[in-house]
């Protein structure tokens, strides 16, 4: 599989996708330049289009089995369609969620929506990366696009904050990550992640140069997605940047951060599990405690979320550092199953907002139940389910993470697991509480736009569909990853 | 084609409940319907009974259906001598707990009745489950509707009381999870009946009896892990007070019947003797604690644990009969003790809370200490009231004696000791709860709310009447429901002391 020495095409349809959205989104920028505000819907629906466009390219067009093209670094698998399928939903929904809110705040401009475009551009890169290099563009594009996301809000001094550390911080996270990769290139003369792989077999795990550069690595993979000792940036972006950026950052980038570590630590590194497993086991355990314990102490639901989000990082290390194929589709399905309960947390706040009014505190959400049952009851369902409260779907999620570890012999880190889960459900049932049994002390009725509403309710229901009926999503998750 | 009686018995309620939910400010709507999916409820599962077969220990009325493959979870109802009366037990008491919140509840009576049905469908999922994931996925389910039932509706402390139950009782659960997927990947599935039949060494049996214990014990309650009741059962509202101990306190023990004994049985016999110790603790400690309660609904709570007590110290007796006599015979009065023990405690503690229920409607206080002679006052609610304190207390003629004696019969084949702990019962049962009827029911009229007081009008009338004929009619004619558990107890007694090892 070496690369040919004369240039040949590559074989353009597996990147069919990617290269549509960035046609699409050099095309939407032109038109946007001429664009009065009033028409800004313009750029909306285009964007959607293109996400669309690209569902259905991703869907119908590009090959359906493994093909890997571009000289070994780009590799469209059966993983990388559903993963790709499922940003494109996830982005959408973000996209119509943010609306309003958008407009409401004077933020209805074409550049969120583009900058969301090509974040996307670069989830797509990453998730369908087959070298390490490949995998840095999209890491980048993606990166670049976000700080920019959470910077968007110009005038509020807390979100330039947050996006400047972001910024930094991230940017140090990348170096470590490049800095490993060079390393991990010494060794394995390659950047192809399958000769990585094939070059890792024939390693001593215990190897000093290896471990030094594995260990740069994850601190890289572990910053993108958040894990305690490397989350310091989460709190602070969750919090300070525009709902609508959050909102992104903490659903459609997960996504994303997942196809991070399954390329990187699975596929490449995975015969080096031996080597990694322990490390990610720290940062497990960590991520568990640190952010169940530390949501408790919030005021803010933003930055509340932002701790649950670490302890869910947390519950999915925990099923890739088993090292099966069990704990590969578990941490796979809970990255999914976050991703919809995420969504649904973050579109409640937008849900609540209005102009003028951000509705992130928790303080916001009291006596919901008088103003507007229906939604307290999906809050109620998000909160639950969060907290891993079957009937839901993050119960099976936690199930299925839970049952592969246990499986590896690993009954006591399930035990870890479990106890910190029971530390969590307290904020959660505190939003519940604070719902259902205090009096609303802002009696306006819920402004929201129809559309919004209907998404919103349908990503309820959706939760608890998926928690009565949860084969499909497991069933597509065992198929898909497959090393 | 058969009628999936046990699937309506489930669904009825839940979708009976959201349609009730559906009814939001319409409350007059939202009662009639919540009342007529409750009856139907109540209706559909008496064919449970009477078309039950009294003969087998074998599973009845099964629906079997996969539903998650990855996992080989299965939709697997049935139902055994074991499950039968308590799913009984909870469609009848839920009828009652409806009728009883008809004008005691004003705010979002809809989300009441919602609660209480949706709670009703999943008490009856978990008692019918034969696959242990549909069991925990019902056990972990009705934690949410009674949490929002005693936090909306509950007392003043209710945000402490509903969080600190929620916990505690997660608590317990989680562990237990981690038990059951240990045994399934052992097993191969989450078949229940598959983990009775597996083999397990000592070591695994004994960590995985402890999971279990900690969930049962903190559902029970048993001391040390009881604190939450009290709390739960003072700020809850009637009606979740009459089901939280009506019902949900037997899954507790329904536990120990379905996992415990069976599935662990040996570390059950070597550990025998930390359940009864516990047991023989609740029973005499917290009868004490009981005797110096001042609020009504506390000591009804605490003589609660009490009773409860009784029920797991006649599960684990079978071993020391065994050892001592060398039989089972014994053993088996003691299961059958327990078993009647919760079905009589669910509907005294019920139509104890109940009273309660009636006298704080009208007066608005559980105090004992502000009441006084209130038979003077309400004659038809002071008669109803003795009859279930009697009950209460274990007066032979009520259901309260059968459970009690038959315990305390198997405990003496077991040991002297035993008996004579379990048996001070008899006198601390009697002191709280009369000295309690004594203060509040008799006397001079105390206060001018008292001299107020208006006796019960029918629709309470006929909630208390229908509990005293219940209680009268098993503590007078226990037979059927000790023919229809009979073989189960029996089959279950051979579980419980075939060796695993």
């Amino acid at each position: 599989m070496n690369p040919a020495p004369v240039f040949s095409m590559p074989d353009f349809w597996p990147a069919a996708a990617e290269i549509a959205v960035a046609t699409m989104a050099c095309l939407i920028l032109v038109i946007d330049v001429f664009l009065s505000d009033r028409r800004r819907w313009v750029t909306y629906t285009l964007c959607m289009f293109t996400l669309a466009l690209a569902a259905w390219l991703t869907a119908f067009v590009v090959p359906a089995e493994r093909v890997i093209t571009f000289s070994g670094t780009f590799v469209s698998d059966p993983l990388a369609r559903i993963l790709k399928l499922f940003s494109y939903g996830v982005v959408a929904v973000v996209f119509l969620y943010s609306k309003a809110y958008l407009r409401d705040r004077g933020l209805f401009k074409g550049e969120y929506y583009l900058l969301g475009l090509f974040a996307t551009l670069g989830m797509m890169v990453m998730i369908s990366a087959h070298s390490m290099l490949t995998l840095y563009l999209g890491l980048e594009l993606m990166s670049l696009c976000l700080y920019a996301m959470v910077a968007f809000s110009r005038d509020d001094p807390l979100a330039a904050e947050a996006a400047m550390k972001y910024f930094v911080l991230g940017a140090i996270a990348s170096g470590c990550f490049l800095f490993g990769t060079s390393i991990v290139y010494g060794l394995t003369g390659s950047l192809d992640l399958g000769e990585i792989a094939r070059a890792a077999r024939t390693l001593d795990g215990l190897n000093v140069h290896l471990l030094f550069g594995l260990s740069f690595i994850l601190v890289g993979v572990a910053f993108k997605f958040g894990a305690v000792p490397f989350h310091m940036w989460i709190p602070d972006v969750y919090q300070g940047a525009p709902t609508a950026v959050t909102l992104f950052i903490g659903s459609a980038a997960k996504l994303a951060s997942f196809a991070l570590l399954v390329r990187v630590l699975i596929e490449g590194l995975g015969p080096l599990h031996s080597s990694w497993g322990g490390m990610v086991m720290l940062l497990c355990i960590l991520s568990m405690g640190l952010g169940n314990v530390v949501a408790i102490a919030q005021t803010n639901l933003k930055r509340m979320l932002a701790y649950s989000t670490i302890s869910h990082v947390g519950f999915i290390l925990m099923g890739v550092l088993t090292g099966t194929q069990d704990g590969y589709d578990a941490a796979m399905y809970y990255t999914l199953a976050y991703v919809i309960m995420a969504m649904a947390g973050f579109g409640m706040i937008l849900l609540l907002s209005r102009r003028g009014f951000e509705a992130d505190t928790l303080e916001d959400f009291r006596g919901l139940n008088s103003r507007s049952p229906w939604f307290a009851g999906v809050m109620l369902v998000v909160m639950f389910s969060m907290a891993g409260v079957p009937p839901f779907l993050g119960f099976w999620a936690k199930l299925a993470v839970l049952g592969a570890a246990v499986e590896a012999g690993l009954s006591w880190l399930a035990v870890v697991g479990v106890v910190f889960s029971v530390i969590g459900a307290f904020y959660y049932l505190r939003v519940v509480k604070l719902m259902y049994f205090d009096e609303p002390v802002d009696a306006q009725p819920l402004t929201a736009a129809p559309d919004l509403r209907l998404l919103l309710s349908l990503n309820g229901i959706l939760i608890v569909l998926l928690g009565i009926w949860p084969q499909g999503l497991m069933a597509i998750c065992n198929q898909v990853v497959t090393f | 084609m058969e009628m999936p009686i046990l699937s309506v018995v489930i669904w009825l309620p839940i979708f009976g409940g959201l349609l009730v939910l559906a009814a939001g400010e319409r409350a007059k709507l939202g009662r009639w319907l919540a009342l007529g999916a409750a009856i139907l409820t109540f209706v559909a599962s008496i064919p449970l009974y009477t078309l039950f077969d009294a003969s087998t220990a074998a599973m009845q009325f099964v629906e079997r259906a996969p539903w998650i493959a990855t996992y080989r979870v299965e939709y697997y109802l049935g139902i055994d001598g074991i499950s039968m009366p308590l799913i009984l037990l909870t469609t009848f008491i839920t009828v009652l707990v409806v009728i009883a919140g008809w004008e005691a509840v004003r705010e979002r009576s809809s989300q009441y009745f919602a609660a209480f049905l949706i709670l009703e469908g999943m008490m009856n999922g978990v008692f019918a489950s034969l696959d242990a994931m549909l069991f925990y996925v019902f056990w972990e389910a009705m934690l949410i509707p009674m949490f929002i039932i005693i936090g909306i509706w509950g007392g003043p402390r209710r945000v402490y009381a509903t969080l600190k139950f929620f916990l505690y009782t997660f608590l317990g659960s989680v562990l237990m999870l981690v038990a059951l997927i240990y045994l399934y990947l052992q097993s191969g599935s989450y078949e229940i009946a598959a983990f009775q039949a597996l083999g397990i060494g000592m070591r695994e049996q004994t960590l995985i009896f402890f999971a279990f214990l900690i969930a049962f014990a903190v559902k029970v309650p048993m001391w040390p892990v009881h604190t939450w009741l009290p709390d739960a059962h003072v700020e809850a509202p009637t009606g979740g007070s009459v089901i939280l101990a009506a019902i949900m306190l037997k899954m507790g023990g329904y536990g120990f019947l379905r996992f415990s004994l069976p599935v662990t049985p040996d570390a059950s016999m070597s550990l025998d003797w930390l359940i009864i110790g516990l047991s023989l603790i609740a029973v005499v400690y917290i009868g004490f604690v009981a005797l110096v309660q001042t609020d009504m609904k506390k000591l009804i709570a605490y003589s609660s644990i009490a009773h409860m007590g009784f029920v797991t110290l006649g599960f684990f007796l079978a071993y020391s009969i065994r050892v001592r006599t060398g039989s089972l015979s014994g053993g088996a009065m003691g299961l059958e003790g327990g078993m009647v023990q919760m079905i009589s405690h669910g509907l005294i503690s019920g139509a104890m809370f109940l009273c309660v229920g009636v006298l704080y409607d009208r007066v608005h206080s559980r105090q004992i200490a502000d009441y006084g002679g209130v038979a003077n006052t309400m004659p038809k609610f002071a008669a109803l009231m003795v009859l279930f304190s009697l009950a209460n207390a274990g007066l032979p003629g009520t259901s309260g004696f059968v459970g009690e004696f038959l315990v305390i019969l198997a405990s003496f084949k077991a040991s002297f000791w035993y008996a004579f702990l379990a048996g001070t019962t008899l006198i601390l049962g009697a002191a709280y709860t009369l000295w309690m009827v004594r203060r509040v029911l008799y006397g001079e009229v105390a206060n001018d709310n008292v001299a107020g007081l208006v006796d019960l009008n029918a629709r309470e009338f006929l909630v208390l009447g229908i509990l005293a004929l219940a209680v009268l009619l098993l503590g007078l004619w226990p037979a059927p429901l000790l023919e229809v558990m009979g073989p189960t107890i029996q089959q279950l007694l051979e579980q419980m002391v075939q060796s695993k090892l």
